[in-house]
């Protein structure tokens, strides 16, 4: 057994943890939370880009390195960490995992290299639910309202899953640039990851492959994607646990430093426990995603609800360690505790993936 | 990353599954109650062990253990536990705690009388530490070791002593000098169980079981050849043997999810069933994820100690999570049940083992290091955060004590 990430993989990491912190990510991300900024950290994303990491776990057929799954988990881990306000969880670990599962070959030649390449950002929705879900017309075009879109104010393309004509699931592409896109800006808790809302009116969507994708195979896809957005969460919590600690260490109170009281020390360790516990379980689902193994979407559930408990506490826990100061605009306890919400409702939350959890477990026990 | 034997591994793990196959006794019969085994059962199953060279596997073959690997031992766990071969909780301390910290102070003779029947089951031990008034602050330890002649006279109580009843050695923990501060005036002793004036009485657990026992020490004489290490060592050894007993008291239970769904399958809740109620699920999904998460932080241990690292007190949280749980889920099970629960002899199948671990798990939560102690070694030790004010520190034992 060697339950551990290859020290090709833990030097990219570290890669990763330097450029991030030399560039001060977490303070670009505070400007795109103050207006300052517009709306992402381009210049991170230009310079993650020439050094290979959009394209890690892209096939090297297709302008990627193919280092694959863990690679991108790696990254994922210090993105969270850092904050970094950048496009990269919906461009890579949904819409290139989209493209990679059911787009043609021609269609993979034609979008992949440009994603590896950092020339393309990319949106993700599921419109196959609620109350209308979105369809594609036999004519190839769809028409929807207000589609609330990650990456909707900057991405060049969005991958659609929406009912074709015969009601089937399929995976669409829609150029952002058609006329008929209008986009409008729309403020989440947590602006550092930008959002926005697309009324497509009868605009062109090319089916991504030739034929419908079960609903079984969009429910795999999009669990897959929990794993890499783990590690941002465990790196976010991670961050948290650090700046409480360093925050413990150099305030004082009754004469003696907070972080040497118990009720402090605790608090602390105990988001360690919850740190870890979540850290061995996003290992696993990297492990898993990585070898397609037959667990796989039990360790994704998994995977994605430790790590959105582990986040919680700790953004929570850390602004608490802050006391009052952690609740003012000015300390960026709030960073955290908006990026925690934000990642955790993304996907749907902890009841929507214990409930997927309990499908996969139920029947091998009863 | 990968789950897969190396090479060597594999050549270990088909020679141990060669060994079980034909030597292992028959698991005890499905269903039937879960006892404790027997002495004699697991006896001669560690005699047929060390005699095969499966006993003390990472303890040195010269003191009659393999002097294998860690992946070794856990491997032989894995497949020794798959075929239902009898529990070595007899042998336990002696292997886990007592065997490392004498090959690591004692003298060659020592280790020479007291190694090779300890791993063979024939000499099982105990380790006496806490005292009614040290437990958590174990160096705080009034039992006194007083110098007479060639040898030690002992005088004092210790508790929660694991196994007391059965054992025939113990290492003891005792004051040797009040004059000097706590932590400096402690000495570790090998204690013959069976000295006049060692008298053991069990104690009755909220449970009904009795797993800990006093042990009152009057006047009880230990030649000085029994010493381990220098005189006034004995809290550098004692903390060597807590990080063992952490890392043993880890290893032995991780509260399964299994039953608990199937009891919610066979309850209701107000005529629907039980396991389709989503604050039931969402629970059961929580615990579920709980438990594979201690699953891969054992792992990771796992490959930290192949790759010969100390994986230090990160361990901790594997105990801080599994005390919580065996608690919380066997209560769970108990409020599904409803009444059925209450009888413990004529209600639900469930109900006995649910009850036992109810009440049992309290006693995880503090045996082994209670959760606020593993709070704070997690918090002074990983963290960096300062270490509490101790008041007796740096006085002498005798005067804090008189205070």
């Amino acid at each position: 057994m060697n339950f551990e990430f290859s020290d090709e993989m833990i030097m990219l990491g570290e890669q990763a943890e330097r450029l991030f912190a030399a560039r001060d990510a977490r303070k670009t991300a505070r400007a795109v939370l103050d207006g300052a900024t517009h709306r992402y950290d381009a210049a991170l994303w230009r310079e993650m880009a020439s050094l290979g990491w959009m394209g890690v776990a892209i096939p090297e057929a297709y302008g990627g390195a193919g280092l694959g799954a863990q690679a991108l988990c790696i990254i994922a881990e210090q993105i969270g960490r850092s904050l970094a306000a950048i496009p990269y969880a919906t461009t890579l670990y949904l819409a290139a995992e989209a493209i990679l599962l059911a787009g043609t070959e021609d269609q993979k030649q034609a979008l992949l290299p440009a994603i590896a390449a950092g020339e393309r950002i990319m949106s993700f929705v599921d419109a196959t639910t609620g109350a209308r879900p979105g369809q594609v017309g036999r004519d190839g075009t769809i028409h929807a309202d207000a589609l609330l879109a990650p990456e909707g104010e900057i991405a060049g393309s969005l991958v659609l899953a929406a009912l074709d004509a015969d009601g089937e699931i399929g995976l669409f592409l829609v150029d952002l640039s058609q006329a008929g896109v209008k986009r409008a800006p729309i403020t989440t808790i947590d602006p550092t990851r930008n959002h926005g809302l697309l009324t497509l009116s009868h605009v062109a969507a090319e089916r991504l492959g030739s034929g419908a994708i079960t609903r079984a195979t969009l429910d795999r896809l999009i669990a897959n994607a929990m794993i890499p957005l783990a590690f941002e969460q465990v790196g976010g919590a991670t961050a948290c646990l650090t700046m409480a600690r360093d925050y413990a260490l150099e305030r004082h109170a009754f004469g003696r430093p907070i972080g040497s009281f118990q009720a402090i020390k605790h608090k602390l360790a105990r988001m360690f426990v919850a740190n870890e516990l979540a850290r061995s379980n996003a290992y696993y689902g990297a492990w898993a995603l990585s070898t397609n193994a037959p667990d796989l979407a039990e360790a994704a559930a998994i995977a994605r609800l430790t790590a959105i408990d582990a986040y919680h506490f700790a953004a929570r826990e850390c602004l608490e360690v802050f006391g009052g100061l952690g609740f003012t605009w000015e300390a960026d306890c709030h960073l955290y505790i908006r990026r925690a919400k934000l990642l955790a409702s993304a996907f749907g939350g902890t009841v929507k993936w214990s409930e997927t959890l309990m499908a996969q477990i139920e029947p091998r026990y009863r | 990353m990968d789950f897969e034997d190396t090479a060597e591994e594999g050549v270990f793990r088909a020679l141990a599954r060669a060994f079980l196959k034909e030597n292992a006794p028959p698991p005890p019969e499905a269903g039937a109650a879960i006892v404790s085994t027997d002495l004699e059962t697991a006896r001669a199953w560690q005699r047929a062990k060390a005699d095969a060279g499966f006993a003390g596997i990472l303890l040195p073959a010269e003191a009659g253990g393999r002097g294998g690997t860690v992946m070794e031992q856990i491997i032989f766990d894995q497949e020794e536990r798959a075929v239902g071969a009898p529990s070595d909780v007899h042998f336990m301390i002696g292997l886990g705690i007592c065997a490392p910290t004498i090959l690591q102070f004692a003298t060659p003779e020592q280790i020479a009388r007291h190694v090779p029947p300890l791993i063979r089951g024939d000499e099982i031990w105990c380790q006496l530490f806490s005292e009614p008034s040290s437990g958590s602050d174990l160096a705080a330890a009034r039992t006194r070791a007083r110098r007479e002649g060639d040898g030690w006279v002992i005088k004092g109580q210790k508790i929660w002593t694991s196994g007391a009843q059965h054992s025939d050695f113990g290492l003891l923990l005792a004051r040797t000098d009040g004059s000097v501060p706590k932590h400096m005036g402690l000495t570790v002793f090998i204690l013959d169980m069976k000295s006049p004036g060692v008298e053991v009485r069990p104690i009755k657990q909220i449970s009904g079981a009795s797993h800990f026992n006093e042990v009152f020490l009057d006047e009880v004489h230990i030649p000085d050849a029994r010493r381990i290490g220098k005189v006034g060592q004995g809290w550098k050894i004692a903390l060597g043997m807590l990080m063992n007993e952490r890392l043993t008291v880890g290893r032995v239970f991780s509260p399964d999810v299994g039953p608990l769904i199937r009891v919610a399958a066979q309850t209701e809740i107000n005529g629907a069933p039980a396991i389709d109620n989503a604050m039931v699920r969402e629970r059961l999904a929580r615990w579920y994820s709980e438990q594979q998460g201690i699953r891969h932080t054992v792992s990771r241990v796992m490959t930290a100690l192949s790759k010969g690292r100390d994986p230090g007190p990160e361990t901790s949280i594997i105990k801080i999570i599994d005390a919580a749980r065996e608690y919380e889920m066997a209560g769970f099970a108990l409020d599904l049940l409803g009444p059925a629960a209450l009888d413990r002899a004529g209600g639900a199948d469930a109900a006995p083992a649910l009850i036992g671990a109810f009440l049992e798990a309290p006693g995880t939560r503090i045996g082994g290091g209670t959760e606020e102690i593993l709070l704070n070694v997690i918090a002074e030790r990983v963290l960096g955060l300062p270490g509490d004010i101790r008041v007796d520190k740096d006085i002498p034992f005798d005067a804090a004590a008189a205070r």
